[in-house]
């Protein structure tokens, strides 16, 4: 389990995260929300030990993150960063198969293939896998760094705003798929997002972040309230049900 | 199996035998052509000191180059460009400037090359160093304040150029330019040996390079200690171009020229690759030039000042094409 406890980083005065605390479930897809600025990318960017936090700490299964050694924990946690810097002489295959660095340090086996070619085909890219990334669109390129988070194979995996450049059947597919890593595959995703509707048909756990405090962290369904959209959001978003799940209208 | 991964392995083998081949050939044709029974003594040897120095220059300056892109995660900057050749300009300036140009024949041999590569290096090492202790490892600050260090190292040799002795330049314009013809023996052999340890302690890491080529954030998530690599690198890169630099001379836009061929010729992220592919490239532009400068141009032009003239119009393009650090 991912444990945040009392979780600070101010950039001089100004405080991005403000004490936060919360427990992240294990196997279930948890979504930070929250508006530009709220401290949702600072979270999990110190979660995954891309930046120092100025307080607090974070724990992952119990050990503080600062205890782990690097390798370790790039077999049990990986981050997908916004906008990942994208190399022009790689290809696809290669990309994905950098995924498996910390099980095989750049000498992959046959296990290694493996997991790239799963990762490949869940993405839907196994046909693009000899493209050099530079060739590609955004929403591909996009896909293929999710296949590589994929193709490590950790037991958590945090994406921020993995969405970035994807039309909506591409974001349905990519919200499908890891809807399928958390329910087949066990695993905890963590998840950056912007549109409150793919929270409420895909997430199993909210965090809404508002000026670098936590306002709800909870299950899902609890988030989709009109009150609490309006405290994340500061505005009215109604919110109706279809299909048994909740649909936030944030348009007039 | 005719996989494309199979294919681009052929493709990059065939590279590699055809860059050997043709610096076997240039370097035979180099050292053996218009020899006679008279010249052979006298000519034979200097032409292999001349080869000894070149593959000295191109292991140094072609691992250097490729390890420091990949560390700055840009393909234009290279450690001449970014000011280590600034550095060593301004150690000879200040050398001549304090002890006159016999200060220079006093300290001459190895106690000098020993003294400019630990300067140097260690100059490198504390700008980079502290460069990475502000700013959470961002390598842009570091590269940046680099090339303001290097405007300032030229500034300051430009400013004790014009004070000294017209004569005492002389001999240090000798020392500004690089040239393979002056190389001291003597120093070869240590120069060798801090290339070799240089290189060596770079090898285990070129996987390691090979992940930072996705920068850092992803690099990190791999697993890689970012900070370890880089700071690694950076003194590694500090020892390979000091030595270089100390032996034959800054040859500023060597870098950016058998880097930019190797990366052309092997489109891979792998420094496995491109590292040897940058020092073959190396070996074949050195002996090529080498042949123009004396055959052709009869000692007229240094071999540094046409790489310079030849990499300085390349960088200018690649800059455009770009139009970013």
């Amino acid at each position: 389990m991912i444990v945040l406890k009392n979780l600070s980083k101010k950039y001089r005065s100004s405080a991005v995260l403000d004490g936060v605390s919360a427990s992240l479930p294990e196997g279930k897809i948890t979504a930070f929300i929250g508006g530009n600025g709220a401290g949702k990318s600072t979270a999990l960017n110190i979660i995954s030990r891309l930046i120092p936090a100025t307080s607090g700490t974070v724990e992952i299964d119990g050990v503080p993150l600062g205890a782990w050694k690097s390798r370790e924990l790039a077999k049990r946690l990986t981050i997908l960063s916004q906008n990942p810097f994208t190399p022009a002489r790689l290809t696809v295959e290669e990309l994905v198969e950098f995924g498996r660095f910390p099980h095989c340090n750049g000498r992959p086996g046959a296990e290694d293939r493996r997991m790239v070619e799963f990762a490949m085909e869940c993405a839907g890219i196994a046909d693009l896998r000899n493209r050099f990334l530079d060739e590609l669109s955004g929403g591909q390129r996009q896909i293929a760094h999710i296949a590589m988070a994929v193709a490590q194979d950790t037991k958590y995996i945090l994406l921020d705003e993995p969405l970035n450049n994807l039309d909506m059947n591409r974001a349905a597919k990519v919200m499908k798929l890891v809807r399928a890593l958390a329910r087949e595959r066990g695993k905890s995703v963590v998840i950056v997002i912007h549109d409150i509707n793919f929270v409420s048909f895909y997430a199993d756990f909210v965090a809404a972040f508002k000026n670098g405090k936590l306002l709800y962290c909870g299950p899902a369904d609890g988030a989709m309230s009109p009150r609490v959209l309006r405290g994340v959001y500061d505005m009215d978003i109604a919110v109706e049900e279809r299909g048994g799940k909740k649909l936030c209208v944030y348009y007039e | 199996m005719d996989s494309a991964p199979n294919r681009r392995r052929s493709a990059f083998a065939s590279a590699f035998a055809a860059l050997g081949f043709a610096f076997l050939a240039l370097a035979l044709y180099y050292a053996l052509s218009g020899l006679s029974a008279d010249t052979w003594d006298y000519s034979l040897p200097r032409r292999i000191k001349v080869l000894a120095g070149i593959s000295l220059v191109a292991v140094s300056v072609g691992m250097s180059a490729v390890v420091f892109q990949t560390v700055a995660a840009n393909h234009i900057l290279t450690p001449g460009i970014m000011g280590l050749d600034s550095l060593y300009v301004f150690l000879q300036t200040l050398v001549i400037y304090f002890c006159g140009s016999g200060g220079l024949g006093e300290f001459a041999g190895p106690p000098q090359f020993v003294a400019t590569v630990a300067l140097m290096s260690g100059a490198c090492a504390l700008i980079f160093v502290l460069m990475f202790r502000r700013r959470d490892g961002s390598v842009y600050h570091a590269v940046l304040v680099g090339i303001v260090f290097g405007i300032a190292f030229e500034g300051m040799s430009k400013f004790m150029q014009v004070i000294i002795d017209p004569s005492e330049f002389s001999v240090l314009e000798g020392r500004m330019f690089a040239s393979f013809n002056r190389i001291n023996v003597g120093l070869l052999g240590i120069s060798a040996a801090a290339v070799a340890a240089a290189a060596l302690w770079m090898l285990p890491d070129f996987r390691n390079l090979d992940a930072l080529t996705l920068g850092r954030s992803q690099s990190v998530a791999l697993g890689v200690d970012y900070r370890r690599v880089v700071l690694k690198s950076i003194l590694a890169v500090a020892v390979l171009t000091s030595a270089s630099t100390a032996l034959v001379g800054p040859v500023t836009f060597l870098g950016i020229i058998v880097a930019s061929l190797a990366r052309f010729i092997f489109p891979t992220y792998r420094h496995g690759v491109l590292v040897p592919g940058a020092i073959l490239a190396g070996l074949c532009v050195l002996t090529f030039g080498m042949l123009v400068t004396e055959r052709i141009l009869n000692f007229a032009v240094p071999l540094g000042v046409v790489i310079n003239f030849a990499g300085g119009i390349y960088f200018i393009y690649l800059m455009l094409k770009y139009r970013s650090l």
